[in-house]
């Protein structure tokens, strides 16, 4: 029988299923043949926050989204056209975010009496009418799966473990995906398990060809690759991208990197990425507290190293102490905070974008400092090498903020040239700057400090966090502390010299309504500005990637359009800075709800500012 | 990478404590221990025959933190309590460097105590001296975490209900390889435990008991002054029978197998310990509690000394090995690991 073809811009598929369920890989590799198939694409994994919550329970669904397209798209998505539930609690959990007349997959074999009341499903949704308007495909998964597995000698509990293979196959025939991409993946982990690597290819062709055969579904769907600059991609996760931008910054410095840091959701990501690296002469360092972290590396940069520590936000609240002393030394550090609901342990597998003030303004005292912000996956990648050169060239702590949604996303990534990157020069002081003397407090141009590293002959000088004199001494007074405190201010400011304009996209020049952003709502702004585009108005949008100092025509931007709108992961953060700062009557669009912005929300919200 | 260095040329050998004087007003009240204990340091350092330049001094807040202003080193005068962190982010990434801490009890035993025993238990490489006077001195007279329950204080007017810290036995559950005690006015012990705590490869703990005259005055007296502490100082000798008091006693061994202070005289020879510093930690640490306050005899000098791999080496060494078996980092290279494409 052949089967029908239709071709599609875009399509969002959420795979959802209880933890134990292997979405987040399901996912994964679903992605992975995406990106090879040259779609663009955009991911969001949501998982729980327990390691293993009770199995078939709402609160233990773990779900894995994304968007892929023949066209430029810049979101996650923000209502599925597909989903893929494992059990009742995946289906209850996710049936909202559906959009109206979706397609449902469901494991059917999951639909019994037990999982339905652990979903609290009074009856069952696949007969009582809860989709009806839906369309819905019932597919034994679990059963397939375990037929096709039998002369493995397999357990049952082992072979239906493979069921998360099934649902790959058959979303992948759905999709027209390759195979090869995924059978080469299960070659190269399972290759040495041949019963585990057997039952996982068994049930990935098992629902491949349940697809084509059956005639359960007449259609199968081609979204053909997305135009793309030319050059070598490939799919790349923010924390990948966050790490090896560290290890571009060390070999682009010729600093060896200095990774400090404490377990912590969603940051040990980085960490795992890091200690990896060894052969780059990446130390990283586990450490006894989120204090010591933020010590150890500001203790390897004082040695000459490219120290850096990175947390979530309740590790900034401890390092805070550190990040002073660090701004009064004026050495090179960078301090990497993956943002996280908070306040307090909040929620710590949930993305918000709520640390920006924090990072500004949270040490006691004037205590400025440099703050970069990521804004995609990939962008992590430049924001890691862009903090080091800032806290390389200008002797100074800077804070790179990234979040959860940024950390564990993905997009397809054009890699770029190793000599195209950044090179950055440490500097570091060789002989005395004031005669026969060495001052430590002597600055540059840039009001930046000579960095002097233990071991350099005749360059013995004691820093610490007591105030000092211009030549380095210790001093308590009055209209001293005045001119210092003014000195690493405009240290700090003078930064925006070294940094580009903002940019502002405003197609035709018209736009009265100005969206400016920050961090990882990148993407969702250019998505929601693209379809008011598409109604014909005109919206322009900027996006911070430096928050500390602003770009210079920061001012001129925001007071160049008659109303700015500013979405956020918080209450209006950036909206307050830009408010204080430039007297805009700026309005803030807040989201607190561990997900980041939809398009189609803030596109409302962008008309309705138009309007009013 | 993992071997000491080759010590730097030039003025090797030619030092003086001058070298490792800074040119600074030193600011202690007038009869405070820490004088002592700077002009000790000061003196013994030369001998090392390491420029200063390759010599670190990090210290916390409190009195002694002001130590690092002093010496004509490299030197970071850090944050409370957490000298012991920079110390190990700064020796880690250095090992070619000789790095010591300056802490005290309130900074090192108190808002510090996580790192203090983090940093010994990794075996860092590095000589943590401890300046113990039992109070606060800089915040102007509080309890500290090793003053003595009852003690009345400024913030404790009805005297202080908390059980103190023993810093030997502390840093010895702590797993530290080198352990030490000594005593700010005699110089010529703590010259010898500063020789044997340079000389050690990891974490080197050393107690100073540092008389703060001003807010404790005379906590230590019954060992520090003459005469009497001729009498209470149970100076630790490895190999050597545990005899004090100009021979009249002595640390043995007693009826249950604890250990107690017992007249030389009455003594069974056998039953007197002989100390070692290599052997099972119970030994150092019975003998951390001769005494529970300075106030009766007290064991000074080395307590402990093992060998265990060192932190920085033990990294550096993995580096070494990562690098012999995937090669030498490839940036281009680990950009595209993972499946790639090709645009056109
Ligand atoms: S307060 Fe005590 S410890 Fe501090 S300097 Fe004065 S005497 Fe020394």
């Amino acid at each position: 029988m052949t089967k029908a073809v239709e071709e599609r811009q875009r399509v969002v598929i959420r795979f959802a299923g209880d933890s134990g369920d292997g979405m987040q890989l399901t996912g994964d590799r679903f992605t992975n043949a995406t990106a090879v198939l040259g779609n663009d694409l955009a991911t969001l994994p949501d998982f729980p926050a327990e390691i293993r919550a009770p199995a078939g329970t709402v609160h233990g669904v773990s779900a894995f989204q994304i968007q892929f397209a023949s066209e430029d798209i810049t979101t996650p998505g923000d209502h599925p056209n597909v989903l893929v539930a494992m059990n009742p609690a995946a289906l209850k959990a996710e049936l909202d975010s559906v959009e109206k007349g979706g397609t449902i997959i469901v494991n059917e074999d999951a639909f019994i009496q037990r999982n339905l009341e652990k979903a609290h499903y009074t009856s069952n949704p696949l007969e009582d009418g809860t989709l009806d308007g839906y369309q819905v495909y019932r597919v034994p998964m679990t059963s397939i799966t375990v037929r096709a597995v039998e002369e493995l000698g397999l357990s049952r509990k082992e072979a239906e473990r493979s069921k998360n293979m099934f649902a790959l196959g058959l979303v992948s025939w759905m999709y027209g995906r390759p195979t090869d991409v995924t059978l080469n993946w299960l070659q190269k982990k399972f290759g040495d398990k041949p019963q585990v690597y057997d039952a996982n290819v068994a049930a990935f062709k098992a629902g491949y060809n349940f697809g084509e055969t059956t005639e359960l579904f007449g259609t199968s769907y081609r979204v053909p690759p997305a135009p793309a600059e030319p050059g070598t991609y490939r799919n790349v996760s923010g924390a990948s991208a966050l790490a090896m931008g560290l290890v571009a910054a060390s070999v682009r410095s010729g600093l060896p990197l200095f990774y400090a840091s404490y377990p912590i959701t969603p940051a040990s990501e980085l960490l795992h990425e890091l200690s990896r690296l060894k052969n780059f002469g990446v130390r990283t360092l586990q450490a006894e507290d989120e204090i010591a972290a933020a010590g150890i590396a500001l203790g390897a940069s004082f040695a000459g190293h490219l120290g850096v520590t990175g947390t979530s936000g309740p590790g900034m609240d401890l390092k805070a102490e550190t990040i002073g002393l660090a701004v009064v030394l004026e050495l090179p550090m960078v301090i990497i905070d993956v943002q996280r609901a908070g306040p307090s342990t909040g929620m710590p597998t949930k993305t918000e974008a709520s640390d920006l003030l924090m990072a500004l303004f949270g040490r006691h005292g004037e205590s400025p400092m440099p703050v970069v912000a990521a804004y995609t996956p990939g962008n992590c990648f430049d924001a890691a090498i862009e903090a080091c050169r800032i806290a390389v060239a200008h002797r100074t702590p800077v804070v790179l903020l990234s979040d959860t949604f940024l950390s564990n996303s993905s997009e397809p990534w054009r890699i770029p040239e190793v000599d195209s990157l950044p090179v950055i020069d440490p500097r570091f002081a060789t002989g005395p700057n004031a005669g026969t003397e060495f001052l430590p407090y002597l600055r540059d141009e840039n009001l930046a400090r000579p960095w002097a590293v233990p071991g350099t002959p005749g360059l013995r000088h004691q820093i610490g966090g007591l105030e000092k004199d211009e030549s380095g001494s210790i001093s308590y007074d009055g209209p001293n502390h005045e001119r210092m405190t003014h000195l690493r201010a405009a240290k700090v400011a003078k930064i925006a010299d070294d940094i580009p304009p903002l940019e502002v996209d405003d197609p035709d020049g018209s736009a009265e309504v100005l969206v400016l952003g920050w961090g990882s709502t990148y993407g969702t702004i250019r998505a929601a500005a693209r379809c008011v585009r598409e109604r014909g108005l005109s919206v322009a949008t900027a996006h911070l990637y430096h928050l500390n100092p602003f770009p210079k025509n920061t001012g001129e931007v925001v007071r160049a359009y008659r109303k700015v709108l500013i979405p956020e992961m918080n209450m209006g953060q950036l909206a307050m800075l830009i408010r204080a700062r430039y007297l805009v009557d700026a309005i803030g669009y807040s989201k607190i709800q561990g997900l980041p912005i939809f398009a189609g929300e803030l596109e409302d919200r962008i008309l309705e500012v138009m309007q009013a | 990478m993992s071997d000491r260095p080759a010590e730097p040329d030039g003025v090797v050998g030619t030092l003086t404590k001058k070298d490792f004087t800074a040119d600074r007003e030193v600011r202690w009240c007038p009869g405070c221990g820490d004088y002592a204990i700077l002009a000790t340091v000061q003196s013994f350092l030369p001998e090392l025959g390491v420029s200063p330049d390759r010599i670190v001094f990090v210290s916390g807040i409190g009195c002694s933190g002001r130590f690092t202003y002093y010496m004509d080193t490299y030197g970071v005068h850090g944050i409370h309590g957490r000298a012991p962190a920079l110390a190990t982010g700064i020796a880690t990434a250095r090992p070619d460097l000789h790095v010591w801490v300056v802490t005290g009890d309130g900074d090192g035993l108190s808002i510090g105590g996580n790192h203090l025993i983090h940093a010994l238990r990794r075996n860092v490489n590095i000589k943590i001296l401890l300046f113990n006077n039992q109070i606060y001195g800089l915040t102007k007279g509080q309890y500290s975490p090793t003053s003595e329950e009852g003690k009345v204080t400024k913030s404790t007017p009805f005297g202080s209900v908390d059980h103190p810290f023993n810093p030997i036995a502390l840093a010895l559950g702590a797993e530290a390889t080198f352990v030490a005690r000594t005593i700010d006015n005699d110089r010529q012990h703590m010259t010898q435990v500063l020789r044997q705590a340079a000389a050690h490869r990891g974490a080197a703990f050393v107690e100073i008991y540092q008389n703060c005259n001003v807010f404790n005055d005379g906590a230590f007296d019954l060992l520090r002054e003459k005469p009497q502490g001729i009498h209470n100082q149970i100076r630790l000798e490895h190999g050597k029978p545990i005899v004090f008091d100009e021979g009249r006693r002595c640390v043995a061994v007693g009826d249950n197998g604890r250990l107690v202070i017992a007249d030389v005289e009455t003594t069974p020879p056998d039953r007197i310990v002989v100390h070692d510093v290599h052997g099972r930690p119970s030994l150092a640490f019975a003998l951390a509690h001769t005494s529970d306050r300075p106030t009766e005899p007290t064991c000074i000098g080395v307590f402990r000394e093992v060998e265990r791999p060192v932190y920085g080496e033990a990294m550096d060494r993995q580096i070494e090995l990562a690098t012999q078996r995937l090669g030498p980092g490839d940036l281009d290279q680990l950009l595209h690991s993972g499946d790639t494409w090709v645009v056109r």
